[in-house]
């Protein structure tokens, strides 16, 4: 066995550091979008809205039942060819949107439930006091869902930013993609490999923290 | 004034309300006893379309809503003319007591917040619950949480009233809050349908008690005479059950 070259790895640190902007970005806005995406499809399913439930199944059905990078590829890679206005698109775009794709049809099933777990009291006094479905599903059902399936969405938020490493393969020099150039200059794979494991996990640590204060403040109403 | 004219509610095949008729004068207080499953919830639930009626006409003043050809816009129409006191208080749980009174002011009614939160404070006062204005439902025991549940049914001057068993989800230790506040509400000459199993709280409040049965009005009239001379032969049995000192 070889010695870890410490100083290479010491050097890396500031080398991927200016990577993880990139990453966090894609990661919050594929998150965003995803989360947005995710409670639509949710409320469709919910209220059973004829033809659109049926599009949402199968959305939800296609993009769970396949591999995040074979969208990926899909979007970058294959559909330019069958509309050629798609060639303009950047890697990180076709990054974000397949990312907000996936994960939105895994966080809607989430969103759903915990809006299906919502009191029926709930519904009722919204309904009682004239408030419209958009109205209701705003201010009463989605902030008490968002409670019950906050830890989970935090957990596939986690997910997502792991998952934004798979966009070096659509030649995105993320934090993953830099990596991949640093180690191929360099060909210490294992230390360069272990620093970008070590980034990825601090990142996921730090957002654990803000996992704990994020349900805290979303239970401040239910604590007697 | 509003009228009720052959409402009918049907559950599986089973009428649960047999073609109601009702006129209810304007300031006018009502209350509706009988046997569970009667009904009674359903005909409050009916007037504001959480129980979707299948057959009927409810018209409020000049308007008449035929319940099988209701849009989404006179469902809306009836809720703002009506407010709803539920037997499990239903508070929101994600808003405070004073959001649950000004949220239907704010967000339905598009007062201004800062003139929705003070009438929430004007109800916090009214309902002895000043001190309690920014607890969540979590944190009330369940005398305080109906009373709010009252106050944001009595922050708006509806044109009706609906209340359903204000005290029967109660420990007992608070009925007597709830039914206190109860009176006080009914004191302001709103027009009232209310369901209770409370006997002396209907002799007090009541301008007119109606005795339900098997989703039909059998009996109606004033307290005195209902509960001192019914004629049906129902009504007699059912308040025999429930007033065993008048025998
Ligand atoms: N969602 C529903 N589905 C099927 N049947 C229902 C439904 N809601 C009520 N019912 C039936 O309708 C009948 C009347 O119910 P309702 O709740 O109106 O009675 P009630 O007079 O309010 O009784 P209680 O005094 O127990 O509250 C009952 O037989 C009940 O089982
Ligand atoms: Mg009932």
């Amino acid at each position: 066995m070889r010695a870890l070259d410490f100083e290479y790895m010491l050097g890396l640190v500031p080398v991927l550091l200016k990577y993880v902007p990139l990453t966090l970005g894609m990661a919050s806005v594929s998150m965003a979008l995803a989360l947005a995406l995710a409670s639509l499809l949710a409320i469709i399913r919910v209220a059973g809205i004829p033809v659109l439930d049926g599009i949402t199944r199968v959305f939800i059905s296609f993009f769970r039942g396949t591999p995040l990078l074979v969208q990926l590829f899909l979007f970058y890679y294959g559909l330019p060819q069958l509309l050629p206005i798609l060639t303009a698109l950047d890697g990180v775009s076709a990054a974000i949107i397949g990312l907000t794709l996936h994960f939105a049809a895994y966080m809607a099933e989430s969103i759903r439930a915990a809006i299906l777990g919502v009191d029926r009291s709930q519904w009722e006094a919204s309904k009682a006091i004239g408030m419209s479905m958009a109205q209701m599903m705003r201010r009463i059902i989605l902030p008490q869902a968002s409670r019950v399936a906050a830890p989970t969405l935090v957990n596939y938020f986690i997910d997502l930013i792991k998952g934004t490493s798979l966009a070096f393969t659509l030649g995105v020099t993320e934090l993953m993609g830099a990596a991949q150039k640093e180690a191929a200059g360099s060909f210490l794979y294992f230390e360069t490999f272990i620093v970008v494991a070590v980034f990825y996990w601090v990142i996921v640590e730090a957002l654990s923290l803000f996992q704990q204060r994020l349900e805290g403040r979303l239970s401040k109403a239910f604590v007697r | 004034m509003i009228k009720i004219r052959g409402l009918t509610k049907i559950y599986n095949g089973t009428p649960v309300l047999n073609g109601i008729d009702l006129d209810i004068e304007k300031g006018e207080r009502i209350v509706i006893i009988g046997p569970s499953g009667t009904g009674k919830s359903t005909l409050l639930r009916c007037l504001n379309f959480l129980d979707t009626p299948d057959g009927g006409e409810i018209i409020f003043d000049d308007e008449t809503i035929d319940v099988t050809k209701a849009s989404p816009k006179d469902i809306q129409r009836l809720r703002l003319r009506t407010s709803f006191v539920f037997q499990n208080y239903a508070l929101f749980a994600n808003k405070t007591a004073r959001e649950n009174i000004a949220e239907g002011l704010y967000t339905v009614r598009k007062w201004g917040r800062e003139e929705a939160l003070n009438r929430a404070d004007e109800i916090l006062a009214t309902i002895g619950l000043a001190d309690k204005a920014d607890a969540y439902p979590a944190a009330l025991s369940g005398g305080q949480q109906q009373r709010v549940g009252i106050g944001r049914a009595m922050s708006v001057d509806t044109d009706l009233m609906l209340v359903d068993e204000p005290t029967s989800a109660l420990d007992p230790e608070w009925v007597e809050e709830v039914l206190q506040l109860m009176k006080r509400v009914a004191d302001q000459h709103r027009t009232m349908l209310i369901v209770t199993h409370e006997m002396s709280f209907a002799k007090d409040i009541a301008d007119r008690v109606i005795f339900m049965e098997g989703g039909r009005i059998v009996e109606q009239g004033p307290p005195s005479k209902i509960f001192s001379a019914p004629e049906d032969d129902r009504t007699k049995a059912f308040l025999r059950k429930v007033l065993p000192s008048a025998s």
